[in-house]
């Protein structure tokens, strides 16, 4: 489809979002994302059951953790989309780059640069 | 297995605001079953400290180790090499962790960053419930396997009280009321009279009520 979406969206493929882990979110956190997303089939078409809603929770886990130490939430996301769903891939991707842009830099990449 | 929860990130924070390079020390024991000092929490725990006081500008170095359990000076003993390299520990085990740390390692500081909380099991996968008070005299056999010490709000040993409705505690709809439990499983298997024998009060002195308790097993010590 060639379908173009930003540049600055890093990929990192997983057999199923059920092998995402609260880890994986929190270090890209950690090394410096300003957000991190995670694009899961939709929900009750996972081919291994339930692998989204597992990625699902963790998601939520890592949202109320960021709260908690004063972080915005929205940094970390979970989008539900199809694997035919191209258009929409891109359409997520620019949505989240938009939403980042609005917060700015993750604090903790602020700090380091000062 | 004694369950435990981790105390809240902000309390944590709190108890290390000033250290910059701190060691977090999880248990393979019970708080690796109830997914709370485990490898991976230990790994969590220090991942959120760090984004925490980057955020700060205020970095914080923080190593990850695991203890086959806490509660036994051989495996206390490991660290003995590293310890004294870092400004505190942080123990992810029971509070029993912690103590057997400071108790071996006077010179250096210990913090919890768990609050234990009872002796249960998993009900289902994520939700942990009590099942014992740990009283040091155990009366379950009277009461169909269910024990009231633990499991009543009020610890009644002749159940069940004005509170119980429709098989749940009046502190809680969420709360089953034990002693509704015991009568039912009594009548099931036809041994209501058996609630007829009146249950003197208990000897506390076993529980806490005797002060700190000790276990001696003669054949073991040497």
């Amino acid at each position: 489809m060639r379908l173009s979406y930003p540049s600055n969206v890093k990929i990192i493929q997983v057999p199923c979002t059920g092998r995402v882990d609260i880890l994986h979110l929190l270090k890209a956190i950690e090394d410096g994302a300003d957000g991190v997303y995670v694009a899961g089939c939709l929900e009750g078409e996972c081919h291994f059951i339930d692998g989204n809603l597992k990625a699902k929770r963790k998601v939520l886990y890592v949202k109320k953790t960021l709260e908690e130490i004063g972080l915005e939430p929205e940094r970390v996301e979970m989008f539900n989309l199809s694997a035919g769903e191209g258009p929409r891939f891109a359409e997520i991707a620019r949505e989240m780059v938009q939403r980042i842009k609005e917060l700015g830099p993750s604090p903790v990449n602020m700090k380091k640069a000062a | 297995m004694i369950v435990a929860d981790r105390k809240s990130l902000n309390e944590i924070l709190d108890m290390i605001k000033d250290l910059k390079n701190i060691l977090i020390i999880g248990c393979k024991g019970c708080v690796t079953v109830c997914n709370v000092g485990g490898s991976k929490e230990v790994g969590i725990l220090a991942s959120i400290l760090k984004i925490a006081r980057k955020k700060e500008g205020h970095p914080l170095e923080v190593d990850e180790k695991i203890l086959e359990r806490q509660c036994d000076p051989e495996y206390i003993e490991q660290i003995k090499d590293q310890v004294e390299d870092y400004e505190a520990v942080i123990s992810m085990a029971c509070g029993v962790g912690p103590q057997f740390l400071s108790e071996r390692y006077p010179g250096c500081r210990f913090f919890p960053a768990l609050n234990t909380t009872f002796f249960g099991g998993a009900v289902q996968h994520g939700i942990w419930e009590e099942r014992c008070a740990g009283c040091g005299t155990c009366v379950i056999h009277y009461f169909e396997g269910m024990c009231p010490i633990a499991r009543c709000s009020k610890s009644l040993l002749n159940g069940p009280c004005g509170g119980s409705a429709g098989g749940k505690c009046e502190i809680s709809k969420d709360v089953d009321c034990i002693w509704d439990m015991i009568v039912r499983k009594k009548m099931e298997q036809g041994r209501l009279d058996d609630l007829l024998e009146f249950m003197p009060a208990k000897d506390w002195t076993t529980s806490r009520d005797g002060g700190p308790r000790k276990s001696v097993r003669e054949e073991l010590v040497q």
